[in-house]
């Protein structure tokens, strides 16, 4: 306990000296985001510095070990760090796919050479990754997946089409499932690899959204090589390893509507929108829905929060991420129907600087998507009925 | 901080209550209390194990003969009590009464009544809402000052345990108008004092409640609980502590019809498969799995927060109180669908557990009432 206060102590002191002011504000869009990688232009000389000494620490991944380059630090630990960054208000340094999906698989399962090759550049946010897990013809049912690999002795010749790749065009390394025994019952063939997105055949085409930007894309794979030693974990083995990591990105977009500190909370934004008649909102009936809302959210918070408990604890019944996900992105969703509905015929404009260029129909359409990517609501709830219900 | 999970001591709790109830008061047991129409409406027997166990003093400190195991204890043992559908007065006597006495009374009144609710010789009510939906300051009852004591003069409805109470605990108005949170005076009434006169409900839930009407009854300056007039902020305290626990009875009501209702899906077949193979059940049960686990962490932390003293106590137990009146109410219907037609008898268990949600939901603010007083306490 005197451990953790000290740490504490050090901690608040070292972020004080160490945060620059303008990383002290809330992540208001993806812009304000920090994603690194090789061809990242920093938004900010404050952005760089930030991202650097986070890095330095090891806190953009604060509970790997410190021999990968992470931060070592203990689940008390880390959620003390997580307290103080949250008091001051300051940004996350580093957005990562590498940090929150495939760095804690290759921790889990992958090689000593893949661990000392990838997770350290993750840390320094020096490489970017993507997901190519979805095809064409494989969204919901993923294990149905095509792409092939063809074992040539001590490299695979990868072929064939991922689509709805968040980021594919400005990845430098994706980790990719591939089938690579056709033979066998579908989720028993398919492996995980890693590959570097200049390796000759690879070529990603933007799909464009009806939030108006361009965040995922096609991605065709032709005659790819990819060496064996960047398989994770063994061969035939990726859907035990793509289903670990689901369970990891579940939670990450299951948290996402989650109002950051410094944050205006949803009645906030509903008190200045509509303001007050008597103390209360002036309109009651979006004000008895704004309320639901918000004990809903509350109430999730709450619960996302006993989970941490539980599982710090050793209780607790596992499989939590499903729902975690499934209620967090409805949730989120909500949130943005009535952002709509209280600012009225302002929340209609698309464009023009006095509207923030139509921020607010942009996130508001962007948030359909959260019920859709990482498995969709429907799946989710097909998880939570046949493996915590027994329903089959 | 120890989190939102229940330590050692808290857990061997809920598993002690949880058998004790399965075994002890089960659903069965409240049948038999309908069927045979039985006058007291629980089981005096019952009352003196759960004396025995402990569970009645679970609020009231040691020196005065309790356990002194808190709200989050005390929030178990209504869980599970709430699973059973076990009647008895452990709400009436053992939260409202004793909160209410250790809140306000003085030495010499905790010294007389804790003691006596705690080993069971002494059964309490609280007669406050004067109007079918609730409205705690809404008090026409008059308690005139008359020289040391009071005069009281009115009618009180939902009065749970009212017509078995030895003690009433009721709220009158001395000053003021209904609706005012000045001028409310607690007072400590006999049953049969002169005056007082009970007429007991029998409740859709078959559980007692009573309408007590007061005809000028003399209330004597010793009775007076806490300050004359000052009696609105020990009742929020105590109605905050109350609904606390009614959202945790509410979370066992919901899990029981749930998990009753799973095993009927697993078990009963049409088309020529378990009904549960249906998607269009599975998704429906699978929503609300998730809304119960949302109303275990709100009530957790209600309880906790009583126990910690946190300021944001009243906002907390209002989130869990709404949450579990909103998820009671889905589980309890979800639970009687997807029964079919089975879950229409009188003969299976599954409305009793619809039954008896709605008056706990009803019973110091539902989920309308607690969603306002939130949104309130939250500045819009
Ligand atoms: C914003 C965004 C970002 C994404 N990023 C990535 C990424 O980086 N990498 C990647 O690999 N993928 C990504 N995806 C893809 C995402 O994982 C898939 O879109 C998703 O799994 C659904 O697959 P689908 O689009 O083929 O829909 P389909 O599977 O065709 O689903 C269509 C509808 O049918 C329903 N449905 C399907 N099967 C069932 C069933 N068994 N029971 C009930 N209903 C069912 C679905 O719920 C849905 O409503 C992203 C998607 C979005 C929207």
């Amino acid at each position: 306990m005197a451990d953790l206060e000290t740490f504490r102590r050090e901690t608040r002191a070292w972020l004080e000296e160490n945060c620059p002011q303008s990383m002290r504000s809330p992540v208001q869009s993806d812009a304000d985001q920090c994603w690194g990688g090789r061809n990242w232009a920093f938004k900010s000389e404050d952005q760089r510095v930030w991202l650097e000494r986070m890095a330095e620490k090891g806190w953009t991944a604060p509970d790997w070990p410190t021999e990968y380059g992470g931060g070592g630090l203990s689940k008390e630990e880390h959620k003390i760090l997580r307290e103080e960054m949250a008091r001051i208000q300051a940004r996350p340094p580093l957005a990562s796919f590498g940090v929150w999906m495939i760095g804690p698989a290759i921790l889990k399962f992958g090689s000593e050479k893949l661990k000392k090759q990838h997770l350290p550049p993750i840390v320094r946010g020096e490489i970017r990754w993507c997901q190519g897990y979805s095809e064409p013809g494989a969204g919901s049912d993923l294990a149905g997946l095509q792409t092939r690999a063809e074992d040539k002795g001590d490299h695979f010749i990868v072929n064939g089409q991922k689509i709805w790749t968040s980021y594919a065009d400005k990845a430098d390394w994706m980790f990719c499932l591939v089938r690579t025994n056709p033979d066998v019952k579908k989720q028993l063939g398919i492996s995980l690899v890693l590959f570097d997105m200049t390796t000759p055949g690879v070529t990603t085409r933007p799909i464009k959204l009806i939030s108006g930007s361009s965040p995922f894309c096609e991605t065709f794979l032709e005659n790819v090589r990819v060496e064996k030693d960047q398989v994770v974990g063994e061969i035939d083995q990726g859907w035990t390893i793509a289903k670990y990591l689901l369970t990891h990105e579940r939670e990450m977009i299951g948290g996402m509507g989650r109002t950051a500190a410094g944050q205006k909370t949803l009645s906030e934004l509903a008190v200045d929108a509509l303001g007050l008649e008597d103390g209360r909102l002036a309109d009651s009936m979006l004000r008895s829905e704004v309320a639901r809302w918000d004990l809903d959210a509350r109430a999730f918070e709450l619960t996302a929060e006993r989970v941490l408990d539980e599982a710090k604890a050793g209780q607790g019944v596992g499989n939590t991420s499903a729902m975690l996900k499934y209620y967090g992105t409805e949730l989120n969703k909500r949130r943005q129907e009535l952002l709509m509905a209280m600012h009225g015929s302002d929340a209609m404009v698309w464009e023009g600087e006095d509207w923030r260029e139509g921020a607010l129909p942009r996130q508001w359409l962007r948030s359909k998507g959260n019920s859709i990517e990482g498995g969709t609501s429907e799946i989710q709830l097909n998880v939570i009925s046949r493996n915590i219900l027994g329903l089959r | 901080m120890a989190g939102l999970v229940l330590n050692d001591e808290q857990q061997m709790l809920k598993d002690a209550a949880q058998r004790f109830f399965a075994d002890r008061a089960p659903v069965s047991a409240l049948r038999r209390l309908r069927d045979e129409r039985d006058a007291t409406g629980f089981s005096r027997e019952l009352w003196s194990e759960m004396v025995e166990m402990g569970l009645v003093g679970t609020l009231i400190d040691e020196a005065l003969g309790g356990t002194g195991f808190g709200n989050v204890g005390m929030g178990l043992i209504a869980e599970e009590a709430g699973r059973n559908l076990s009647a008895s007065p452990l709400l009436s006597t053992a939260v409202l009464g004793a909160s209410l006495v250790q809140l306000a009374g003085n030495d010499s009144q905790k010294q007389a009544l804790l003691p006596a609710i705690a080993d069971g010789s002494r059964l309490t009510a609280l007669a406050l809402d004067e109007r079918p939906r609730h409205a705690p300051r809404h008090i026409e009852t008059r308690a005139e000052q008359n020289g040391d004591g009071f005069t009281l003069s009115g009618r009180k409805i939902n009065v749970i345990d009212g017509h078995v109470a030895d003690t009433l605990i009721v709220a009158g108005r001395s000053t003021g108008q209904p609706d005012d949170s000045e001028g409310l005076t607690l007072l400590l009434v006999d049953r049969d004092a002169a005056g007082v006169s009970v007429q007991r409900t029998i409740m859709v839930d078959s559980r007692n409640a009573a309408i007590v009407t007061f005809d000028n009854v003399h209330v004597p300056a010793d009775a007076v609980l806490g300050t004359p007039g000052k009696g609105w902020k020990p009742l929020q305290r105590v109605l905050d502590i109350a609904n606390a626990h009614l959202a945790a009875e509410l979370l066992g009501i919901a899990q029981e019809s749930f998990e009753r209702t799973v095993k009927y899906l697993q078990e009963r077949k049409q088309f020529g498969v378990t009904i549960g193979s249906f998607q269009g059940l599975q998704h429906r049960a699978a929503h609300l799995f998730s809304e119960i686990e949302l109303v275990k962490s709100a009530v957790l932390k209600a309880l906790q927060a009583l126990d910690d003293g946190d300021e944001r106590t009243p906002e907390m137990v209002s989130l869990a109180k709404a949450k579990a009146c909103e998820v009671a109410e889905l589980a309890t219907n979800e639970g009687v669908q997807m029964h079919g037609g089975m879950g229409m008898t009188d003969e299976f268990d599954i409305g009793l557990f619809l039954k008896r949600a709605r008056p706990v939901q009803q019973l110091f603010g539902d989920y309308r009432y607690h969603a306002d007083r939130f949104a309130a306490l939250r500045g819009y």
